[in-house]
């Protein structure tokens, strides 16, 4: 006779039963989160190192924020690109806001499949590349017209930023009902009053998203920025990437924290965004 | 529109503008209320939508026909091509007339909806037209017809406040502000919902989301007002609520209704007139008496109510009607409306109610063996077999005191109303 | 008994067609109008994206101009050199071996990054997806501010902690496990941690996307018939990831084929990879038939590797993205 309260009296102690929960999946995910942030620490720490080194701390201090403010290059590079990141941004975001009004919801017509291809090439194409091809052309538009100005920068960056703005307006515009629209042109508004007070109102929080995402992309951008800048056209990445060849100092470490406070910062508001989109 | 709590009769009058001092020119209805209740109507019957600027300029639209509202005429729709297309509405003409509440039944994908969009503006016909008081409207946008619509799902913009959705149409129609104000007022005040004026609409629930919809649609003064099935999200109680208070709606302003719906119950309890629709096309339009006690054909017998199909022999034809042989040998007299019927065999339909159970089984015009018997509190269903595995339905309201007792089994005569049997014509 | 009311009749010929051409030419007007919207944003796009990748197959059989540039002369040169060398002396062409190690490590590199990305990211997002909704938010917020941190940063602060002098050499050191310090940096291997560490996000996130909406009664249906919890891991729960795995799986795989930064930061001059290589024709090497022809080998590569993932894998989810 198989005494059945005895028998799970001795069983181990076990833990409840989660239906959701695999072996060694949260470890690894806890172990994820630490390392992806773990490199992140010194980097910050060590901007507010007193001495000149990256490894040893001599004391608190503010004085590599303050040689980045001051340095005339930092300022020329931060404007710079503040400046095209604001213009793509801006032209990328409105862009993209028409493609998404011409490509969503609607029927399939003919080379929808091609357009499609053509707005994601940015995603799907190696940065470098793109770089390549646009290096190439850029020298020679350079060469004819002798035009060496902030142009390309902001074209290129336009380019590669109207995906990113394209897909979170795209996503916000596929889960509007369509029955809002009609409902307003039943009620005597033309397709343009529609736009302007059912469309517009209900999509913006997806358009701030796509122009906030296209701004962080923008500024972010190395690889095209690189290759399509001219001598002493530097952004804020390319000014640290040739810093980073040369002698590094903690005032990389203070230009990065800042930027990476500007990520959380942006990040934040996106999260907002996304709640009130609920 | 107000209603006051009781006294003396009151004179009350809708239209637009409400300027009811002189009856004449504000071109509305008048009524003369009694304890709320209806006792005269004076005025011009043609109210809505005369001072809607989209209407105004066409203050020369006169009605062709006496007072049709809508009419399709030949309307054919087709979505898709080729292979997998689609004849949503197959050479469809119906006449509507003004001030009817007329309604569109029939199950899903009959067309009905389609007709209905089609009526709004939101699709164009392929074929046919649509006109509005005798002008044709079929390839005129949404935005310029004077036609409203309550969508089923109520589509009210969740940005803006119940005010502002009611106000929506006036405003597009550019009427100044402080005359939107005022409709909106009045709009509010009709469908009791004045307590809720700032609410945002995802803060509502169903029935009052469904309130702000009629009164979105209502508040521009349209001729007609399409309804597509505004009810079916309501619980059952509300929804028998919102019937009863949708037709008074209908009789006091005096606009015509086209309500959708798959629910013949609700179409029977609401309407003025019926058009049962199956597969793109129409089969019968009616009164809603009409259409229950005469179908004109299999489908709407079957899907109004319930019924009793019968093969039958057609005999003894004459100018009003003839006799009709049942399975059972017997013969009852029919009438007939009109001379489409020869000699032979015809299918008939008997309602369940026409018929009474009896253990007089020789005398009586049908019997058949006792299967189930159904109760269902206020009636009782009696599900018999005739010879030849015929099912047949005797339905018979549940009196205080029951005078026979059935058990299964029983082998028992059905006795049929006079002019109960109806000729199908198939 | 009432029939249709009859309408009277009229002289429909003609009506009924104007009735269809109406409706037709609607239809066309509206295509018409967006075709117009989106011609803007294809315009820039061809512009500055799809187009120049044309011009660039042109250079690339033109020939190499002596101080970097082209000259327009038609040379087989470019492609050539891409994975052939002409010996300066006898001009036989043999195998450029530095050519082929570079390519050989790229796609070992990044076939691995995305393995180990994979291997951490899955369990990353489902863990995310499994969080109950109010903590949920706090977890994505946390994977998607490194997606938002400049490229750069990520792998410095890599660089940071892994060079002789960095984090890990120092901790070692300090407890007394190792005597020198370590090479870790300016290796294969720091290349493919530095890209593994970038590049996280970027598997996560489509994973969780498509976990979100995964319908966790399948689970609860696979214990009551019996499985076991890897069971159900293999045969319910990755199939139905599958569109999530195979997204993540090429936005890791792609940058990282065609990665420039990183490599250059934690593989130095020696160890190369595809986009290194490509910049030297650009800079020092002058040489950029050779340079745009290399482009296009790294472009062919990728478009071949998203067709058999693609098809042979599983569909990806929607049209695009």
């Amino acid at each position: 006779m198989v005494d059945v309260a005895k028998l799970q009296q001795s069983a181990w102690p076990r833990r409840r039963f989660s239906i959701r929960s695999l072996p060694g999946f949260t470890a690894i995910a806890i172990l994820c989160f630490v390392l992806l942030y773990a490199p992140l620490m010194p980097l910050v720490f060590y901007s507010f190192n007193a001495g000149a080194s990256l490894a040893f701390w001599e004391g608190f201090s503010l004085r590599w924020y303050v040689a980045a403010w001051e340095n005339d290059s930092v300022q020329d590079a931060t404007i710079r690109s503040l400046v095209i990141a604001v213009s793509a941004a801006v032209t990328a975001t409105i862009l993209a806001t028409m493609a998404a009004l011409g490509t969503t919801r609607k029927k399939p017509y003919k080379g929808l499949t091609a357009i499609y291809a053509i707005i994601n090439q940015p995603l799907m194409v190696p940065e470098i590349v793109t770089a390549v091809a646009l290096l190439i052309l850029f020298a020679s538009i350079k060469a004819a017209t002798n035009y060496h100005g902030l142009a390309y920068l902001i074209a290129a960056h336009t380019a590669f930023c109207i995906p990113f703005a394209y897909l979170p307006i795209r996503a916000r515009l596929e889960g509007m009902d369509l029955s809002l629209e009609t409902a307003a042109a039943d009620l005597y508004a033309t397709p343009w009053r529609t736009f302007r007070r059912v469309t517009l109102p209900l999509l913006w929080p997806g358009i701030l998203a796509g122009a906030m995402l296209a701004f962080v992309i923008s500024l972010d951008d190395v690889v095209i920025t690189e290759f399509v800048k001219s001598a002493g056209q530097d952004t804020l990445p390319t000014y640290m990437l040739g810093q980073l060849r040369r002698a590094i100092t903690p005032e990389v470490n203070a230009i990065s924290s800042v930027l990476l406070a500007v990520s959380v910062v942006m990040v934040t508001i996106f999260f907002f965004l996304n709640r009130r989109m609920r | 529109m107000e209603f006051s709590a009781g006294g003396a009769p009151q004179e009350l009058c809708a239209g637009l503008g409400f300027h009811t001092d002189n009856i004449v020119e504000s071109a509305g209805v008048c009524v003369m209320l009694d304890a709320n209740k209806i006792i005269e109507r004076t005025g011009s019957m043609d109210v809505a939508g005369e001072g809607n600027a989209v209407t105004a300029g066409k203050a020369g639209l006169r009605q062709s026909a006496a007072g049709t509202a809508v009419r399709a005429e030949n309307v054919t729709k087709i979505f898709g091509s080729g292979e997998d297309q689609v004849v949503a509405l197959d050479n469809v003409s119906v006449d509507i007339q003004q001030n009817e509440f007329f309604t569109l039944l029939g199950p899903s994908g009959c067309g009905k909806t389609t007709l209905l969009r089609l009526i709004a503006g939101f699709e164009l016909p392929t074929k046919g037209d649509i006109l509005l008081e005798g002008e044709p409207i079929g390839h005129l946008p949404p935005y310029q017809r004077p036609v409203n619509t309550v969508f089923q799902s109520y589509a009210l913009f969740p940005h803006m406040t119940v005010s502002e959705n009611i106000g929506f149409g006036l405003q597009m129609l550019g009427k100044p502000q402080a005359e939107v104000m005022a409709e909106v007022e009045r709009m509010l005040v009709l469908v009791r919902m004045e307590a809720l004026a700032k609410r945002r609409v995802d803060q509502l629930s169903g029935g009052q989301q469904q309130r702000v919809a009629l009164a979105r649609a209502l508040a521009p003064h349209p001729k007609v007002l399409l309804l597509d099935e505004p009810l079916s999200a309501l619980d059952l109680k509300l929804r028998k609520e919102m019937q009863i208070e949708l037709k008074q709606l209908q009789g006091e302003t005096g606009i015509t209704f086209i309500f959708v719906t798959h629910d013949q119950e609700e179409a029977l309890t609401m309407s003025d007139r019926v058009a049962v629709m199956d597969n793109g096309k129409i089969l019968q339009v009616g009164p809603p008496r009409e259409i229950y006690d005469h179908p004109a054909d299999r489908f709407v017998a079957n899907f109004i109510g319930e019924t009793n199909f019968l093969t039958a022999e057609l005999t003894s034809l004459n100018k009003s009607g003839g006799q009709v042989k049942l399975p059972s040998g017997k013969s009852v007299a029919v009438t007939l409306a009109d001379e489409e019927f020869s000699e032979g065999q015809v299918s008939v339909v008997i309602r369940p109610e026409h018929a009474q159970l009896t253990k007089a089984k020789s005398q009586a015009t049908l019997t058949g063996t006792l299967r189930n018997i159904v109760y269902i509190g206020t009636d009782t269903h009696y599900h018999l077999q005739l010879p030849g595995d015929t099912p047949f339905i005797v339905r018979s309201q549940n009196q205080r005191d029951a005078l026979e007792s059935y058990n299964q089994g029983d082998e028992l005569g059905i006795e049929i109303g006079a002019n109960a049997v109806q000729v199908l014509r198939d | 008994m009432s029939g249709l009311n009859q309408a009277p009749a009229l002289d429909m010929t003609g009506k009924e067609d104007q009735a269809g051409a109406v409706a037709e030419s609607a239809r066309r007007a509206e295509v018409r109008g967006n075709v117009l919207l989106t011609t803007p944003a294809l315009i820039v796009l061809f512009c500055c994206a799809s187009g120049p990748l044309l011009i660039m197959l042109v250079y690339s059989f033109l020939t190499a101009g002596d101080y970097g540039g082209i000259i327009w002369g038609i040379s087989g040169d470019g492609w050539s050199n891409v994975f052939m060398q002409r010996d300066i002396f006898d001009g036989t062409l043999s195998i450029a071996d530095a050519h082929v190690t570079i390519f050989w490590r790229s796609l070992k590199l990044s076939i691995l990054t995305t393995v180990v990305a994979l291997i951490l990211g899955f369990p990353t997002a489902y863990f995310i997806a499994t969080r109950p909704l109010k903590t949920r938010n706090l977890w994505l917020f946390l994977i998607t501010i490194p997606f938002w941190t400049n490229l750069l940063i990520r792998t410095f602060a890599i660089v940071e902690v892994i060079r002789n002098q960095g984090l890990i050499n120092t901790a070692l050191m300090s407890f007394g496990v190792i005597d020198e310090p370590y090479q870790i940096l300016f290796t294969d291997f720091a290349i493919m941690v530095g890209m593994t560490y970038v590049y996280l996000p970027l598997m996560v996130l489509p994973i969780y996307a498509s976990m979100e909406k995964f319908d966790f009664r399948l689970v609860e249906a696979g214990y009551d018939l019996y499985a076991t919890k890897m069971k159900v891991l293999w045969r319910i729960i990755l199939p139905l990831a599958k569109p999530g795995i195979v997204a993540g799986s090429i936005l890791v795989f792609i940058p990282s084929l065609g990665a420039y930064v990183t490599p250059r930061l934690l593989g130095g001059g020696k160890n190369m990879m595809l986009g290194n290589l490509i910049e030297l024709q650009f800079g020092q090497g002058r040489n950029w038939p050779l340079g745009a022809a290399l482009s296009f080998t790294l472009l062919l590569i990728v478009m071949a590797a998203l067709i058999i993932y693609v098809r042979g894998v599983g569909k990806s989810d929607g049209q695009h993205g």
